[in-house]
């Protein structure tokens, strides 16, 4: 194939694997966060009997499960797309990438599909604590679903326990361990997990204030912002700890996309943070408003730390890997680090916020604050995306660093043509997807309790008629 | 280089992921194919849609265990298999992804527009999976132009082969044969006797299209110099399956004739790895280019770990869902017409 086309197929297929997986990781966070507070939800009424935890579960379920199928149904997509556009990394890397995912279908796929069946079908068909069982077993599932395929992301961003097999040109699994211990894995895992919770409960903290405004619904709703408010702050205020501790490792696995992220050129002892810079990042800053030797304090646990420079790991990496750009798009890494850190401060803003309403017992009267909380749903959404793309996009030129470049991983035999006519496709077929569920979260999160309680059976199980009628 | 014992064990375990897929899935595209065909009303197609509502997500998740299974086991089958089938496989994702949405969003509004519109969409999604899984199959085993190198060097034209597309068509039959067997057992009244009356009249067609495949299967095995695979005990019992599956409908055997579509449709599955079989796919440029299990395996540590997990988690995944289809085990039973029933 001739060049031109070779690295318009990569760009292509580097833009519709971003995309769709910017899409799939709207649905996520989303249905892993959801799905714990509905699983929190229904150990309540399990425990209580309280009809207003059964109204609330039965109104979060409903919008649990609106999500939950396309982020299974995205989620096949990505599986394929190795396979299908990136041909030769998933030949080069199939001995070490391949288990996670293959473990994951196993342990993960099976446990949420399975349970979420018996979830949606089951009331009535096993007993209350086994349907109490199932959703916490579909909440692990995906949970476990997210771990594996960190692992596997992981390794492309820190490789561990593998060695190059020339013979084959495939790298080899030689530490099983190692590769489920990975330091980088271990940070991911718990950012991941509390930008779900985070996202879940932003999202019902948000409904529910909406709700609240209904004089019917109130106290319902009432108690279903405080449990969504507490799930909210406690996990916003682990992420800022996992968030800081994830910095310092990364300065160690990654120091480049460090370095991008603050756009630091030169190496520097007691370099300061930067928090808002206009103008040309390189040399031509505007303005800029800065900390004090805190960077090198997050980077290193220490107020005169050494922190590195973008022009010596270039250098350092011509040396050790040969002559080529090792630098990923600094704006791109400054911007998305930054709004990303920015909306976690605004996220523990209102958290701490609402508590101090919660504790003052003015969470219900606020004004202000429902405005904001109903306001703040897309935020975690926003957060979640432009993390995601710091961290890939800061992996670059690598798809797997320091051994594999992206160029080097993308299908051999696909044209232009093949990648433009299914990027396009997916383009389409997301927007109609995400249009049609956007739409049906609006109607079910204004509906009026009670008609949604009309819709569905009651709470034991006897509809009355033979017919399941809770989904289809 | 020979297969190895480990090499072999995967390969036959893919096939098994395979078999399973077909199997379960199979029965579940059926319904889908079947919902216009003996479903009038968007109650008739609720009942339907509800017998395979708690288990359908479950059984797609063995493709996704066979794929990813491949992609650790065999990484080169699975990165030369995707590639070679790009266009067709994106089809095959956006069948599934619209089936998976319609059996999620059908329900949220009370149109029947806005219904009988998703169940148009899951008609079309299990009919377009079923036939190019069929295709796919069929292609691997009757070969695609791979270079020396093992790269696909074809397009789409080369997949739409005449024996591929019997395949295919194979596929299809089967499925919808599986899923109208499945839906006699599980439901009652007026959509039994309808899913009974299907299963009479695709018998006989899915029989000689099953016959038709095996027949040109076994030219191309012994075009491989591998003709012992066809005709054998597995692809005749096969035939002969769902040759009976007529008889048993017509003899009020249901359960019976689920249980031989079910089973006619792993033989047919075995059949075919039987005769890729030492080679994962067949290279249609020249023979001795074809990819082989050996090309394309990982190595022995990779292959030891993933038994070793595979063995300690397999079984309670099957025993957990097994348990499933035992909650479920109820038939499907449709309330009085005139009845009042809310979505």
């Amino acid at each position: 194939m001739e060049p031109i086309l070779g690295s318009v197929t990569l760009t292509l297929s580097r833009w519709q694997f971003a995309t769709t997986i910017i899409f799939h990781f709207f649905f996520v966070p989303l249905t892993i966060g959801l799905g714990f507070i509905v699983a929190v939800l229904q150990t309540a009424v399990y425990r209580t009997h309280d009809e207003r935890y059964e109204h609330l579960l039965r109104f979060f379920g409903k919008l649990f499960l609106i999500n939950f199928a396309i982020g299974v149904v995205t989620g096949i997509v990505q599986e394929f797309q190795f396979g299908m556009n990136w041909a030769q990394y998933s030949a080069f890397v199939g001995n070490i990438f391949g288990p996670p995912l293959a473990i994951e279908g196993l342990l993960a796929f099976f446990m949420e599909s399975t349970f979420l069946g018996i979830w949606i079908f089951g009331k009535g068909k096993v007993s209350d604590r086994i349907h109490l069982l199932s959703i916490w077993m579909v909440v692990l599932g995906s949970s476990l679903s997210a771990a594996f395929i960190l692992v596997a992301n992981s390794w492309m961003q820190h490789p561990v326990g593998y060695k190059i097999d020339h013979a084959t040109h495939q790298a080899v699994m030689t530490n099983f361990l190692a590769i489920f211990t990975n330091e980088l894995f271990l940070t991911t895992l718990a950012h991941v997990l509390l930008a779900s919770l985070i996202t879940g409960s932003a999202v019902a903290l948000g409904i529910a204030f909406y709700q609240m405004k209904r004089e019917g619904s109130k106290r319902v709703f009432a108690l279903g912002a405080r449990i969504a408010l507490v799930v909210f702050f406690v996990a916003s205020i682990a992420m800022a700890l996992d968030g800081s501790a994830q910095g310092v490792v990364t300065v160690k696995d990654q120091p480049m996309k460090m370095a991008a992220a603050e756009a630091l050129y030169n190496t520097k002892s007691g370099a300061p943070e930067s928090l808002l810079t206009i103008g040309n990042l390189k040399d031509q800053v505007l303005f800029q408003i800065t900390l004090p030797h805190v960077l090198s304090l997050l980077a290193t646990n220490s107020w005169n730390g050494k922190v590195q420079g973008i022009n010596q790991l270039q250098k350092a990496d011509v040396k050790k890997y040969g002559p080529g750009n090792y630098v990923p798009t600094v704006w791109l890494e400054y911007w998305n680090f930054r709004i990303m850190a920015g909306l976690g401060a605004v996220i523990i803003a209102i958290a701490v916020w609402g508590m101090w309403l919660l504790w003052r017992k003015r969470l219900d009267s606020s004004k202000w604050f429902r405005r904001v909380a109903i306001y703040a749903i897309p935020l975690p959404f926003i957060a979640n995306t432009t993390g995601w793309i710091f961290t890939e996009t800061g992996r670059q030129p690598w798809i797997v660093y320091g051994v594999l470049r992206t160029s080097q991983g993308v299908t051999r035999n696909l044209s232009p043509w093949d990648v433009g006519i299914t990027f396009v496709g997916f383009i389409a077929l997301y927007v109609v997807l995400g249009a049609v569920d956007l739409a049906m979260m609006l109607h079910y999160s204004r509906k009026d309790l009670a008609t949604i309680n009309g819709e569905l059976p009651p709470p034991d199980g006897s509809s009355g008629q033979e017919i399941d009628s809770l989904v289809y | 280089m020979h297969v190895t014992g480990l090499q072999l064990f995967w390969f036959v375990l893919i096939g098994v992921l395979w078999s399973g897929y077909f199997f379960l899935e199979g029965f579940d595209f059926g319904v889908g194919m079947l919902l216009p065909v003996i479903a009038k009303s968007d109650l008739e197609r609720r009942g339907l849609i509800n017998a395979i509502g708690p288990i359908w997500d479950g059984n797609e998740v063995w493709l996704i265990v066979a794929g990813g299974a491949t992609f650790a086991a065999f990484p080169l089958w699975y990165s030369t298999m995707f590639s070679a089938f790009y266009l067709a496989l994106f089809v095959v994702l956006v069948a599934l992804i619209v089936r998976g949405m319609s059996f999620e969003f059908r329900g949220l509004r009370t149109s029947t527009r806005w219904r009988s519109n998703w169940d148009r969409v899951n008609f079309s999604g299990s009919l377009l999976a079923s036939l190019i899984w069929g295709v796919a199959f069929a292609d691997l085993l009757k070969g695609i132009p791979l270079n020396a190198h093992h790269v696909f060097t074809g397009n789409l034209l080369n997949l739409l082969q005449p024996y591929a597309l019997l395949g295919g068509l194979t596929m299809v039959a089967l499925f919808v044969l599986h899923g109208s067997t499945f839906l006699s057992l599980k439901t009652t009244g007026e959509l039994h006797e309808k899913a009974v009356g299907a299963a009479r009249r695709v018998a006989p067609i899915a029989t000689l299209v099953l016959l038709a495949f095996l027949t040109w299967t076994y030219f191309v095995a012994r075009s491989h110099g591998n003709s012992g695979a066809v005709p054998g005990f597995i692809p005749v019992t096969a035939f002969l399956l769902i040759a009976a599956v007529s008889w048993l409908v017509r003899e009020h055997l249901n359960g019976w004739a689920f249980v031989f579509t079910g089973v006619a449709i792993l033989a047919l599955t075995v059949t075919i790895f039987m005769t890729l079989y030492p080679n994962v796919i067949t290279s249609s440029t020249a023979f001795s280019d074809s990819l082989s299990i050996t090309t394309a395996a990982s190595q022995r540590y990779t292959l030891n770990i993933m038994t070793v997990i595979a063995a300690i988690f397999t079984p309670f995944v099957l025993l957990y869902q097994g348990w499933t289809y035992w909650i479920f085990r109820k038939r499907i039973t449709l309330p009085p017409t005139g009845a009042k029933v809310e979505a």
